[in-house]
């Protein structure tokens, strides 16, 4: 089934006459450009590592390490607002300390005769509160001459020449007498002494606000003071005497101390807290607040049948009419399925003066409409092919086959971007029909042997398709309400910024949902890549594009004559024309506009303005509430409650 | 008056009521139609549950006998004994009164009878009621082992269903209760087929699972070897085990799982070294001691972690500085508090039905820290009124707090700084005599064995000990019948003679009796032998005292150190006694009874030519001590 890769290659050169390398082989190019870029790094790296004083080449793994622990530790931390403590300041530190090993270890170099030449330094930066719980350990490299070794935490400017928790805002564990100072010069009895070879941990507990120390991994308990710890501190350590030694673990290398385990069993008690709070009397509130909620959400994308259902069961009101719900959801489908113009039509239609009120909604529609041309879904288009459009599949490569994902995931997003094209466009490589098992839905032609690009896909889609086949047969025309709802399921919401987040499944998810969305009929199951070309492939529908790009532009300097300039219009229409300029514009840098999940942005302000020209919220309740729940813990993390770490709206749902 | 009059009669018209419908039930049970029989055990099942009185009403009318013939009849329909089990299970589950009356019913046999049947609704009746009659206190357990065929066909059930998984390992936990139960389930494989419903799905079928583990790997060997070697879904179960101890973990898994490593590890399975008991078992069972645990779980969490830790010096020390345990503890004493006895009778109740063992928890864990470190020692001694404590737990009604208030004491009296210190301070001696006067066996020996301590040369406290008339009482320690007490009763009596006034021993001699020294000195135990003879060593030290007691006792200490020398004993035995004879022959006019005595002379003269070095030091240190001159000591 799998050709070679060169002989894939060569098949697809012949096939699209082309001489610009394939996606295919670009990609080997670049991940030979990759090897050879990583190996000069490596040999970078070495030749630097003289100068970082460390010699060890396993140092970027480290580096990997540091951040992976990092991230799982704290996942609730925004770096960018508020970086992780990841070694010691060079710069907020006393001159008697010195700094190695990426500024890891620390080691005493003043004279060390009495207290005054006590030293200190602090890491780069203060313990977030969003992390919840924090901590850090120091191993004894060497206790020197009398093993005088404070570790703790101080806040910016508490006077470096002291050891931490002599002074105010400064806490330490002291190794000589394994006492604590909490901001004063007189210890309280706490754990054992410690020496070289120990390893000294260091916890915070911003939920509670207390800190606690171990010693090779054992707990030695809460600290003697409550509630008392001060916003902002850093890690901190202070030497006193000469030969001591000390090395930081900020995360590089697995704690001696099982804080994971910690950490567990305050995430447990907080989410048993917010599981157990109280409502007492308002239990009958509450049911109806949620029930609207559900039922208002349902009602906003239009999912008639379910709405009616849920209304019936729980006998609560829908304030929109039946007709009008179905006039939404109507509209949306057609956008989604890449139908813009259409659906341009329905909106007009249905709705007069709507666009013409909003231009900009009317201008961003009109640029869809361009992308979908390219595509070749666009009725526009489409209806060049020897088919009609009406009898294709409605939802090619609609959202639910590929589900949004995080920008992060390239990998996800390319399999995406090869699904929707192929199926709509009408295929040149006719001959492979007889191969194809739906012989009604001919642009879903799609043999394995014919996708060279990515046998694996279509070697998986089409044992799909077998499962699918009985319901593609019926699935033509307009899909029915009933089909929506459960497709529903799947692509729904894209309202707001958190919900995109909130629908990232992994990558395991995303299958199960394929799975799903073959069964349910759309039948879509040809992400063969032989077929995407620029408008499908027809020289008319290529024309009509052409024709309509035109159309645009001048739409484009009307409304600036009209409104001035709008620079979000101007990039709009370069993205959307820039596709032109590539051969293969699901591959270029712009191709993610070809994408069908950026339907979904379009197709929920479509749905917003349409709803608030009937005086209707533009934004389902359901989604505020999120966002509200999401914004708050991002607030609680700014003013300092430690729980947001354990709290995260993500963590409950499901 | 009026009111009384009143009430009477009417409480009575209520009960007899009540007793009418309870009859009817009954009645119904003896209907010649089985359809009418089904339905009136439905509705009976209706009828009695939540209602203990129903029950009650139920037991004393006679229906258990009835429904019992019912459930054993095979003409009876299989929905019909089903319902006749969960009757049963009903009653079952009301009050210790109804169980006992189902027990003497023969509930037991004939529900084990009725798993044989195949129907596996009618098993998980069976078991559901079984399950109940058991886990009561009330029940004897050995009525589960009587019939031989019953474990192995318990274990055929084991896999049937979730419910079957549930009650038989349930029934199990609390069946095993001695070693001997602990080997017929472990003969009928019960580890094999209990280990993989360590990751049921379902949360209860886990937890007795975990349950059935500790009770079988308690202080037992064989289990615990077994169980090291056991994979779970190709996992070690000390792994699983540790899972289960995470700290998101149920409080009851988290430590049932530590108290089954605490045992693999105690009967040597686990070393202590390994890091699922340090860093994982050890800190587990100290944060069950914290306040924010419940009651219970408080004493469990420090009785086992004394347990684990008791033999082990390194895990002791661990212990002493993990989460400021020593002071943890010391919340133990604060119960019922003084808050709660006023504002919360149900509150107050709770906490005086656990004050005991609280408190014996915590004396049984100092115990076990002090038991070797001198630094712990310290520690414990100056935690708040620990000292009072201990000495108010010696005197406590409950003959738990004191065994433990002992071995606290005895364990913390190791060091010599605290005998000189607040040892004396608080004159724990006191209620030590006190407790020494009465006292089970058990008691008796931690007490006496502490005692020895307090009589040590330097110990402060010897000198009241000695005016409150201790001799007499270790005397009679030396005549018990448990080896442990008569090995005490000489070793303090050993301790005592060392370096003492003359009038101390002469004081000894006379309350033993040479008799009792000489019956000693034959006595099966070793260490009893040892000590008697430490005993005689230490009494005859110095010139005069070792010429004033051979003078009145010579002939007879000479002929038990002869029979000695002859026996068949240790080389310590010997040297001990060549000691002896070294002391004698320091005396002036003792002397005379070696140098008069060929035999003894030839005998040391052949210990002289041993081959064991330490003999021939303590012979030549015999010779040496006879060719010695007073005269020449005094030039």
């Amino acid at each position: 089934m799998a050709l070679p890769s060169c002989q894939q290659c060569a098949l697809r050169r012949a096939l699209c006459s082309t001489t610009v390398p394939t996606r295919h082989c670009r990609a080997a190019v670049i991940r030979g450009y990759l090897t050879a870029a990583v190996s000069l790094l490596t040999k970078m790296a070495e030749l630097g590592a003289g100068s970082l004083l460390t010699g060890d080449p396993a140092f970027s793994y480290q580096e990997h390490e540091l951040n992976e622990r990092l991230k799982r530790l704290y996942p609730a931390v925004n770096e960018e607002e508020t970086p992780l403590p990841r070694s010691w300041s060079p710069k907020d530190k006393y001159s008697y300390i010195g700094l190695s090993q990426n500024n890891l270890r620390v080691h005493y170099k003043g004279h060390g005769k009495n207290h005054k030449d006590a030293a200190s330094v602090r890491a780069t930066h203060p313990i977030p509160a969003a992390c919840g719980i924090y901590y850090f350990e120091v191993k004894i490299v060497s206790k020197g001459r009398d093993g005088y070794m404070g570790i703790g935490l101080s806040a910016q400017g508490v006077n470096m020449n002291r050891l931490p928790g002599w002074d105010k805002h400064s806490y330490g564990y002291h190794g000589d007498d394994g006492h604590s100072f909490c901001s004063s010069g007189t210890g309280q009895p706490y754990g054992p002494t410690f020496t070289t070879g120990d390893v000294i941990g260091c916890c915070v507990n911003l939920i509670n606000n207390t800190c606690f120390y171990t010693k090779n991994g054992h707990s030695l308990g809460n600290n003697l003071m409550k509630n008392d710890l001060r916003p902002n501190l850093y890690p901190t350590v202070g030497l006193q005497t000469p030969g001591e030694i000390v090395d930081a673990n900020f995360g590089q290398q697995p704690f001696v101390f099982d804080i994971e385990d910690y950490m567990s069993e305050w995430r447990a008690k907080i989410h048993s807290m917010i599981a157990r709070f109280p409502i007492g009397e308002r239990l009958g509130d509450w049911q109806s607040v949620l029930q609207n909620m559900v039922s208002s959400y349902l009602v906003h994308h239009g999912y008639c049948a379910t709405a009616m259902a849920f209304s019936r069961a729980t006998e609560t009101m829908i304030q929109e009419d039946q007709t009008s719900i179905k006039n939404r959801q109507r509209i949306q489908k057609l956008v989604l399925a890449g139908r813009v113009g259409e659906a341009i039509d329905a909106t007009q239609q249905l709705y007069p003066g709507l666009l013409e009120h909003n231009p900009n909604l009317l201008f961003m529609l009109k640029c869809r409409q361009f992308v979908e041309m390219v595509n070749g879904t666009d009725s526009e288009v489409r209806c060049f092919s020897v088919h009609s459009p009406k009898s294709q599949d409605s939802y090619p490569g609609s959202p639910n086959l590929s589900p949004r994902h995080g920008a992060t995931n390239a990998h996800l997003h390319s399999t995406g971007a090869d699904s929707p094209t192929c199926s709509n466009g009408v295929t040149p490589t006719n001959k492979n029909k007889s191969h194809n098992k739906y012989t009604g839905v001919s642009s879903a032609s799609s043999s394995p042997s014919s996708s060279p690009s990515s046998v694996n896909y279509s070697e998986s889609n089409s044992t799909d398709s077998t499962k699918s086949q009985p319901h593609s047969a019926t699935s033509n025309q307009e899909t029915s309400d009933s089909e929506m709802e459960i497709e529903a399921e799947h692509y729904s919401n894209g309202v707001t910024e958190s919900s995109a987040r909130i629908m990232n499944g992994t990558y395991k998810h995303q299958e199960i949902l394929q799975a799903d969305d073959s069964s349910v009929g759309n039948g879509v199951a040809d992400d063969s890549c032989s077929s995407r070309q620029l408008c499908g492939g027809n020289q008319a529908a290529t024309e009509r594009m052409i024709q309509f790009g035109r159309e645009l532009q001048a739409l484009s300097e009307q409304l600036c004559r009209q409104y001035g300039k709008n620079a979000t219009h101007k990039k709009m229409l370069q993205d959307a024309f820039s596709l032109l300029a590539y051969s293969d514009p699901w591959n270029c840098p712009v191709g993610q506009q070809l994408d069908p999940m950026q339907r979904e942005a379009i197709c929920s302000a479509l749905n917003s303005a349409i709803l608030e020209s009937q005086n209707l919220p533009k934004q389902p309740p359901l989604m505020l509430a999120l966002g509200q729940a999401t914004e708050c813990v991002q607030l609680m993390a700014r003013v300092r409650s430690g729980s947001c770490s354990f709290a995260r709206v993500d963590n409950f749902l499901h | 008056m009026m009111a009384c009059l009143l009430e009477a009669p009417l409480r009575i018209s209520v009960l007899s009521e009540v007793t009418a419908t309870s009859r009817h039930y009954v009645d119904r049970l003896f209907d010649p139609d089985p359809q009418n029989v089904l339905q009136g055990v439905i509705d009976m099942k209706n009828a009695v549950i939540g209602n203990n009185k129903q029950k009650a009403n139920l037991i004393v009318l006679g229906a258990v006998p009835r429904l019992l013939y019912l459930l054993q009849q095979s003409s009876s329909s299989l929905e019909l004994r089903t319902e006749c089990a969960v009757v049963l299970g009903s009653l079952a589950m009301g009050t210790e009164n109804n169980i006992k009356s189902l027990v003497d019913c023969h509930i037991i046999p004939a529900l084990l009878q009725g798993l044989l049947c195949s129907d596996l609704i009618f098993i998980e009746a069976c078991l559901r009621c079984l399950r109940t009659v058991f886990i009561s206190p009330v029940t004897p357990v050995q009525l589960l082992y009587t019939d031989p065929t019953v474990i192995p066909h318990l274990m055929s059930l084991l896999s049937r269903s979730r419910h079957t998984k549930e009650y038989i390992t349930q029934i199990f936990a609390h069946c095993c209760k001695t070693p001997e139960h602990q080997t017929v389930l472990f003969n009928h494989s019960a580890i094999q087929n209990i280990a993989p419903l360590l990751i049921s799905p379902s949360d209860k079928v886990r937890m007795q699972a975990l349950k059935c583990f500790s009770v079988l790997a308690y202080e037992n060997t064989q289990v615990s070897m077994t169980l090291v070697n056991v994979l779970v879904d190709g996992e070690q179960l000390s792994q699983v085990f540790v899972r289960m101890m995470q700290r998101d973990k149920p409080i009851e898994m988290q430590l049932t799982a530590a108290k089954c490593l605490t045992y693999m590890c105690r009967a040597g399975a686990i070393r202590t070294d390994d890091n699922c008991i340090i860093l994982k078992t050890l800190p587990c069972l100290v944060r069950m001691c914290s306040k924010e645990r419940l009651l219970e779980e408080r004493v469990e969490g420090a009785e086992t972690l004394a347990y684990l830790m008791e033999p082990d010096v390194e895990l002791q020390r661990i212990a002493s500085f993990t989460d400021h345990l020593v002071s943890m503890l010391a919340d133990y004493f604060k119960y019922p508090s003084s808050v709660s006895a006023i504002t919360d009778i149900k509150r107050l109740d709770h906490d005086l039905k656990h004050a005991h063992e609280l408190r014996q928890a915590a004396f049984k864990l100092y115990a076990s820290l002090g038991s070797n470190d001198e630094d712990i020692r310290k520690k414990i001694t100056e935690t708040e009124n620990m000292m009072d404590r201990i000495v108010s737990g010696l005197s406590e009604s409950s003959i738990k707090v004191r065994l433990a208030a002992v071995r606290c004491l005895h364990s913390l009296s190791r060091s010599v700084q605290q005998l000189r210190t607040s040892f004396h301070d608080h004159a724990v001696w006191k209620p030590l005599m006190k407790l020494l006067q009465n006292a089970p066996d058990e008691v008796l020996v931690m007490a006496s064995s502490t005692l020895c301590n307090l009589l040590l040369e330097f110990s402060p406290s010897k000198e009241p000990i000695l005016d409150s008339g201790v001799i007499e009482l270790l005397c009679s320690l030396t005549q018990s019948d448990s080896p442990a007490l008569r090995v005490n009763g000489i070793w303090a009596l050993m301790n005592m003679a060392f370096q003492a006034d003359q009038k101390v021993k002469v004081e000894i001699v006379r309350a033993l009796g040479t008799e009792q020294l000489f019956r000693l000195l034959s006595d099966p135990d070793t260490n009893v032998l040892m000590k008697t003879l430490g005993l005689l060593r230490n009494l005859l030290s110095t010139r005069p005292h070792i010429d004033q007691i051979m003078s009145s006792h010579g002939k007879q200490i000479m002929q038990a150190v002869t029979l000695i020398l002859e026996g068949e004993h240790s080389i310590e035995v010997k040297e001990q006694t060549l000691c002896i004879l070294a002391n004698i022959a320091d005396g002036n006019t003792a002397k005379e009874l070696i140098m008069t005595n060929d035999d003894m002379l030839q005998k040391i003269k052949y210990y002289m030519g041993h081959s064991n070095v330490k003999l021939q030091l303590a012979a030549t240190f015999c010779i040496s001590n006879l060719i010695w001159n007073e005269e020449d000591d005094s030039p």
